[in-house]
């Protein structure tokens, strides 16, 4: 098979944007860091729809002069629809309703959608297993890899799961968009996906050096990736279709999610060609390597 | 080549036959319903209550369709929304609060399904729409009250053993006794740990201090563990009497973690009456009235709960907390005045028997204790306005009546005023006891309409999404695409189908994981086509679709083997909706790789096996 496209011919460009990227986003995290959404932040969120839209700076207003200070009130959607979050009192539950009946009491009347209150125990809680739980996720990640290839791809696909995740937190952070724990979610199943596609190339390349063609590491690498290529950009593609329509049509309250996994599939395919690639370029694989067949390949041959 | 015996179509039918079965139920429409149960949840619904129901509706002319027995429960089953309520109305003005009446919407699967445990998809609230509420038991409090007790015990005891106390306390959770001498001291120390002793280890951790002759005693994790567990234990059942009140047709109401509980209303329109009645932080007390004889140290005086102004002493030591009540109804005494039966579990009767059997003819006093609430507007440190919440406990006296004669597990308070009055008291007593005070730590309150919006939403992406994806498919892969789509509509029915079997909630998350599990569901696919086309260049088209197939497994398998490692983690770390989102996740993996692999590869071996192709469109 001719190779098309000699990606790794720019793979220290690929190395540098990488580089610079996650850098930005490091640094964006620790300076400004992520805008916690309700779950992880602790607080009560009101959501009100009403008939006509209405003046969120009188309400802004109202709110401040009767004693709920650290408020936010935005729309939600549509102008009709408002949302109002109200930072933690002491872990005081009622705020919801306080809010909402100040509201009708002003002469704002409409219709309570939702009301959601965490305490500010819960929220520690939440963000502690959040990043636990991603820890583990990514180790349990790696030690399956390594344990199914070789360790230099379990570093190359950790490498690349670790620059997914902090790239796309990175853009949380810097367009402050609200971070809760649907996009928690969302990167977790942005993981799932991006090692998806890790594997696929991996495993070609793995299938290539046993091979044992006379081919310099970075052609058989390149050739790998040629080969995957179509398969990368058909499945990127159905699953950009689906989540834009999620994006699109799927409503207010999963558009943090679908824009984290959209995000998710674009980092993700780059990243499978580019930082898993460039990581085994850069550990030096060899057919060596990878010189002993596994014997489970044959078994699961007769499977299907 | 590329032939499945009859055996391997056969499984696959009957696993498709299988889960269509399964997903059938979600077709469907419901229908609305009302539940009626006994206030008492001692009571089953009987045929005598069938009776009654069917006969008022039949005199108010209530157009009806079905009525039967189920779980404890009357379900009567309407043609439409107004005929529902208008019967609640008619049935609650009727029986009062001798019943509960739950709205419901019924959902009509046939019995023939619902007989082999066929069910619809359990909506989560965010689809439903509904309140959670998460309520943490404040374990300290509890613990403070035992050692109260404990307290009190031990100096009754140690009086009587004629031990010398110079004095007693209860600090950060520790009870010090000081002693004279060091003879009491030592007796303390024998007493102590010959009370330790449990039966899942000791109960006591103690401190000697021989140098001042102090010794302090804390409870054991052992203890405090089985305080906890206790706690916990009698708060989720007086939660669930609670909620049974709200009359809500599916409540949950479990623990969570280690002090905990998660109480899940789908379908309450109010849920601010519905948190009043689960966060009344209600106990009772059972205290003997002070007498002259009672130190001015060792009483506590309390007003009345109806009247502001009249005021009795009790003393400080509590008999019976109302945690021990495990029953309490009314009734009429022989005068035909209204009366208040009591029933305490063993050891509530044992404790009362003790407080009693000295003390017949003096009065016994039932205290209400009650956490509530202040909201105040003060200015902070920056001097703003903001509103403070402080929590106080207030104690108010609802009964104080003369003991005629020594009391046990079961007896009556007399002299409890109107028939209305002795059943307020009753349920009080019932419904009223809390182990120990909760707060809520995490409250989601979802709109009816807001529900239906989401799903609607949902559905609309689901159906976006997929013909998106099919087209494409279609377009791109001709007949293999052709299908890769029929897999992938089996693979909605299958993941349908299991999460109605398996009872899991689907959530909106989980319907996003259902749109996610579309778009990748054909990766499997794509991969095995990509390697189709590939070995097409090197082999004849039969052993290039073996090939294809065979090869892509191993590559499937692992990448899907990672992500349900994901899957999993976020079920144990998420809550509520993203456990949601991870169960359909899950599900869908492991389905669409049954479908894109098995169900393809019976599709294209249908279509080419052992035939002799000469060229292959892909």
């Amino acid at each position: 098979m001719d190779i098309r496209f000699q990606f790794m011919k720019y793979r220290k460009i690929a190395g540098l944007i990488s580089i610079f990227l996650f850098t930005i986003s490091v640094l964006s995290l620790s300076f400004r860091g992520l805008s916690l959404g309700l779950d992880f932040s602790g607080g009560t969120l009101v959501e009100v729809t009403y008939e006509t839209p209405v003046d969120l700076e009188i309400i802004r207003d109202t709110l401040k002069d009767n004693g709920f200070e650290d408020s936010q009130v935005i729309n939600f959607g549509t102008n009709l629809d408002v949302l109002i979050k109200v930072a933690d009192q002491n872990g005081n539950s009622s705020v919801g309703d306080s809010v909402y009946s100040l509201l009708t009491e002003k002469g704002f009347i409409g219709e309570l959608k939702r009301v959601e209150f965490v305490g500010p125990q819960v929220g520690a809680e939440l963000r502690d297993q959040g990043g636990l739980g991603m820890l583990v996720a990514l180790f349990m990640i790696l030690m399956y890899v390594a344990f199914r290839f070789q360790y230099k791809f379990a570093l190359g696909a950790v490498t690349a799961l670790g620059h997914d995740v902090v790239i796309i937190l990175g853009l949380f952070s810097i367009f402050a968009w609200d971070f809760d724990l649907t996009v928690l979610a969302a990167l977790l199943a942005v993981i799932g996906y991006s090692l998806n596609d890790t594997i696929v190339v991996s495993d070609r390349i793995r299938e290539n050096f046993r091979l044992q063609r006379e081919m310099e590491p970075q052609m058989m690498i390149d050739l790998s990736l040629n080969q995957t290529l179509g398969r990368t950009v058909v499945t990127s593609l159905t699953t950009l279709l689906v989540l834009f329509a999620l994006f699109i049509f799927g409503g207010e309250m999963i558009k943090g999610f679908s824009l984290a996994l959209i995000l998710g599939v674009l980092v993700g395919t780059y990243s499978s060609i580019y930082v898993v690639a460039n990581m085994l370029m850069s550990l030096i694989l060899t057919q060596e390597d990878l010189a002993i067949p596994e014997p489970e390949g044959a078994d699961f041959d007769e499977l299907p | 080549m590329n032939k499945f015996s009859i055996t391997q179509y056969l499984l696959i039918l009957t696993v498709l036959v299988f889960g269509f079965i399964y997903a059938l139920p979600n077709l469907f429409p419901t229908q609305p319903s009302i539940q009626v149960a006994y206030t008492d949840s001692g009571k089953s619904a009987d045929q005598v209550l069938l009776n009654d129901l069917n006969k008022l509706l039949s005199t108010n002319q209530v157009e009806y369709e079905d009525i039967s027995i189920r779980d404890n429960k009357i379900v009567i089953k309407f043609p439409n929304l107004e005929a529902q309520l208008a019967s609640k109305t008619i049935l609650q003005k009727a029986l009062l609060d001798k019943v509960i009446v739950a709205l419901n919407l019924e959902p009509t699967t046939p019995t023939w399904l619902k007989d082999i445990g066929g069910k619809p998809v359990k909506l989560g609230l965010d689809l439903s729409g509904g309140v959670h509420f998460l309520l943490e038991v404040d374990i300290e409090t509890a613990q403070q009250g035992r050692l109260e007790l404990l307290l009190d015990n031990y100096r009754k005891t140690f009086k009587e053993d004629r031990l010398k106390i110079t004095s007693s306390s209860i600090n950060d959770l520790k009870l010090n006794f000081k002693f004279n001498d060091r003879e009491s001291y030592n007796k303390a120390l024998s007493k102590y740990r010959l009370d330790s002793p449990g039966v899942n280890g000791l109960q006591y951790i103690i401190t000697e201090r021989p140098s001042s002759n102090t010794l302090s005693l804390e409870y054991s994790d052992v203890a405090l563990r089985e305080i906890r567990d206790y706690a916990v234990g009698q708060n989720l059942t007086t939660l669930r009497n609670r909620v049974n009140e709200l009359g809500v047709s599916e409540p949950i109401v479990q623990r969570q973690g280690s002090n905990r509980i998660v109480v899940q209303l789908p379908g309450v329109q109010d849920p601010t009456a519905a948190k009043k009645i689960i966060g009344k932080t209600a106990n009772l007390e059972f205290r003997l009235e002070a007498n002259s004889r009672t130190s001015p140290l060792r009483k506590e005086e309390f007003n009345f709960k109806e009247n502001d102004y009249s005021t009795a002493f009790l003393e400080k030591a509590v008999v019976v907390s109302g945690d021990r009540v495990t029953n309490a109804s009314t009734g009429f005494d022989e005068s035909g005045l209204s009366q208040v039966n009591i029933t305490l579990d063993m050891q509530g009767g044992r404790a009362m028997q003790k407080a009693t059997s000295g003390n017949i003819g003096r009065r016994l006093a039932v205290l209400f204790v009650e956490q509530k609430n202040k909201s105040e507007l003060v200015i902070n440190k920056n001097g703003n306005k903001v509103i403070e919440q402080t929590s106080y406990i207030e104690k108010n006296i609802i009964s104080l009546a003369t003991i005629q004669a020594v009391l046990g597990t079961s007896f009556r308070i007399t002299g409890v005023g109107s028939p209305q009055e002795a059943s307020e008291l009753a349920l009080l007593l019932r419904a009223g006891a809390l182990a120990a005070p909760m707060k809520f730590v995490e409250e989601r309150t979802v709109g009816p309409s807001l529900g239906k919006e989401n799903i609607e939403l949902g559905m609309r992406s689901i159906m976006i999404g997929l013909a998106l994806v099919v087209i494409f498919m279609t377009f791109y892969y001709r007949i293999f695409g052709l299908a890769a789509n029929i897999s992938l509509l089996i693979n909605l029915v299958l993941i349908t189908g299991i999460m109605s079997l398996l009872g899991a909630t689907l959530t909106l998350p989980g319907i996003a994981g259902i749109v996610l599990t579309v778009g990748m569901a054909v990766d499997a696919n794509v991969l095995i086509f990509a390697r189709i086309r590939e070995e097409l260049k090197e082999k004849d088209p039969q052993t290039a679709i073996k090939d294809g197939f065979s090869r892509a497994f191993i590559t499937i398998f692992d990448a899907n083997i990672t992500t349900l490692i994901a899957a999993l983690i976020l079920y144990v770390i998420g809550t509520g909706p993203v456990k949601g989102f991870a169960i359909t996740l899950s599900i869908g993996i492991l389905t669409s790789m049954f479908t894109a692999i098995i169900c393809t590869r019976a599709m294209v071996n249908l279509i080419y096996g052992n035939k002799n192709i000469k060229e292959l469109k892909i």
